[in-house]
């Protein structure tokens, strides 16, 4: 049968794929709690991530918050429930779009990065230069970055939560005549720790989904120029798609609960 | 065709048995044999494209062979976990071909690198050797705060000396050492290899397409060809041989065995 080997093909593909992931991811978590650590490079990188990152989740979350409360007004007016526009802010800023967008935005500034440092090194023999020297660079490039994406992706969106839910506020207060100390008022009350901490937790996966991506695609980029310029699409691509799908693994994981 | 890999009565450092290996349906390497005595310098010629830089990654370990041993005072290294793998570099030193400096490190930073790191050496210290082998491969204290991007080509190939001797380390291994380098340049860095063979007691092996710097370095030589190592001996039988490969090799004929296909793509 003509259509099954490629079929055929394409499923072995895939799973020699997923395999070289689980033995990189693997390989990459086990560098994290072995000594020596570099607490110099995990900070390095901690800026990297999360400090040069600001700007660009702010400026998202903002924007997001205005448009949430703009949006959520139209829908609500029709059947005069405008007074839960706060509710619907800190509710899908915290659970959902706090978490998501900082974690897309992240993918296609810190994970392209990532991938394009560690690609360029590889395909230039830095990373065979790290071994010849008897430092591993799981140890030495990757451990420290995914340590710090998840460390700081979760301090990242709770700053994005406070903005974006800021940015409702000022929509909601200065264009639609809400009350401001009611808002903050009904906004605080409604708030339940469960949704500050599953988006929190979303964060810290989506830290570790973007690093190992960026990480594994440059770890394994081949031939020159072109090929690092692969890799950066390829981690930015992959680490978008497992974002989503994790999103909706972990959200379903709390909805149990 | 001689083989005279037997030398007795000298400890083998490296010894390599049946090292094959390919990329996709190319095979680079074909059931190669050669031994590495403790203390000597090795030289190893051939062709472009030969295979050279991958026999040094495969006894680095960097590449894994699709068959055969490489063994380390008698340790054989494939396949060996990372962690031992480790162990047996600490005592390595390697010059790359194209030096492989950290671009984001300073050069005294790359100099001192493996002290740090891999040797535990403290940071003054590390970058007071540093600075030493910087001064012996030319250059002086103003480089060691520069990055590699504001160097030449032949100042980079220099500090990756200076890197890969900076541990004194057991084997040291060089690709190509005086590719890029001025003729007097050539001549210091050859110098500085005798002496860090020699003085320190190393074991040399270089890869080189320089037969000038081939005579002047080396203990012995050997000749890559085809997968295989076609002919090793003395350096002064070199010239005497009556091998045809390295007849033509060494005398850059174009007639000869050794057929060199230019303009093909393939
Ligand atoms: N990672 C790799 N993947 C695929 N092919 C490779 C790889 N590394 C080397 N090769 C191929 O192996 C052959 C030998 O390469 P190698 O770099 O060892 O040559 P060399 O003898 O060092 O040549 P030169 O003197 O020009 O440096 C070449 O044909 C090269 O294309
Ligand atoms: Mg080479």
């Amino acid at each position: 049968m003509p259509i099954l080997q490629p079929l055929g093909n394409l499923t072995l593909r895939f799973l020699e794929i997923v395999g070289r992931l689980s033995i990189f991811a693997g390989t990459a978590i086990s560098h994290c709690f072995r000594p020596p650590f570099y607490p110099k490079l995990i900070l390095k990188q901690m800026i990297e991530v999360g400090y040069y990152s600001l700007p660009v989740v702010g400026l998202t979350a903002i924007f997001t918050g205005m448009v949430l409360a703009l949006q959520s007004y139209t829908g609500f007016a029709r059947f005069s429930a405008e007074s839960a526009i706060p509710n619907v802010v800190i509710v899908s800023i915290t659970r959902e779009l706090g978490p998501v967008l900082a974690g897309l935005m992240v993918a296609g500034r810190v994970g392209a990065a990532m991938a394009a440092e560690i690609g360029t090194m590889r395909v230039t023999e830095q990373i065979d230069a790290l071994y010849t020297l008897a430092t591993n660079p799981f140890k030495y490039l990757i451990a420290p970055r995914v340590i710090a994406g998840v460390l700081t992706l979760p301090l990242l969106v709770l700053v994005a939560d406070t903005i974006g839910v800021f940015g409702g506020y000022l929509v909601s207060v200065h264009k639609l005549g809400f009350n401001p100390a009611t808002y903050i008022k009904n906004t605080i009350d409604f708030m339940e720790n469960l949704d500050v901490i599953s988006g929190l937790v979303k964060a810290a996966a989506f830290g570790f989904i973007i690093t190992l991506m960026g990480c594994y695609h440059g770890f394994h980029s081949r031939g020159g120029a072109q090929g690092v310029g692969a890799a950066t699409t390829n981690a930015v691509v992959s680490a978008s798609i497992l974002i989503l799908t994790f999103n909706y693994i972990i959200t379903e994981l709390f909805f149990s609960i | 065709m001689s083989n005279k890999t037997d030398i007795p009565g000298k400890d083998i450092r490296i010894k390599i048995r049946g090292l094959t290996k390919a990329f996709g349906p190319k095979v680079i390497l074909n059931n190669l044999d050669l031994d590495v005595y403790a203390g000597e310098s090795l030289v190893v010629i051939g062709g472009s494209g030969t295979g050279k830089s991958v026999l040094l990654k495969c006894i680095l370990g960097l590449l894994r062979p699709d068959a055969g041993t490489v063994e380390i005072n008698g340790q054989n290294i494939v396949g060996l976990n990372s962690d031992d793998m480790e162990k047996v570099r600490r005592k390595f030193g390697m010059l790359f071909q194209y030096a492989a400096l950290f671009d984001s490190l300073t050069i005294l930073d790359n100099v001192a690198f493996g002290l740090i790191q891999a040797h535990g050496v403290p940071k003054k210290e590390a970058h007071r050797i540093a600075l030493e082998k910087l001064s012996a491969v030319g250059l002086g204290e103003r480089f060691a705060a520069k990055f590699p991007a504001e160097l030449s080509s032949g100042m980079k190939k220099r500090v990756g000396l200076a890197r890969a001797i900076a541990t004194t380390p057991e084997t040291l291994f060089f690709d190509e050492p005086t590719t890029g380098l001025d003729p007097v340049m050539g001549d210091v860095i050859d110098q500085l290899i005798v002496k860090s063979v020699k003085e320190l007691g190393a074991t040399g092996l270089t890869i080189t397409h320089d037969m000038d710097s081939a005579k002047r370095i080396s203990d012995r030589i050997a000749m890559l060809y085809d997968g295989k190592i076609t002919w090793v001996g003395p350096t002064d039988e070199l010239e005497k041989t009556d091998n045809p490969y390295v007849h033509q090799f060494i005398n850059g004929l174009l007639d000869g065995p050794i057929k060199v296909s230019l303009a093909h793509n393939d």
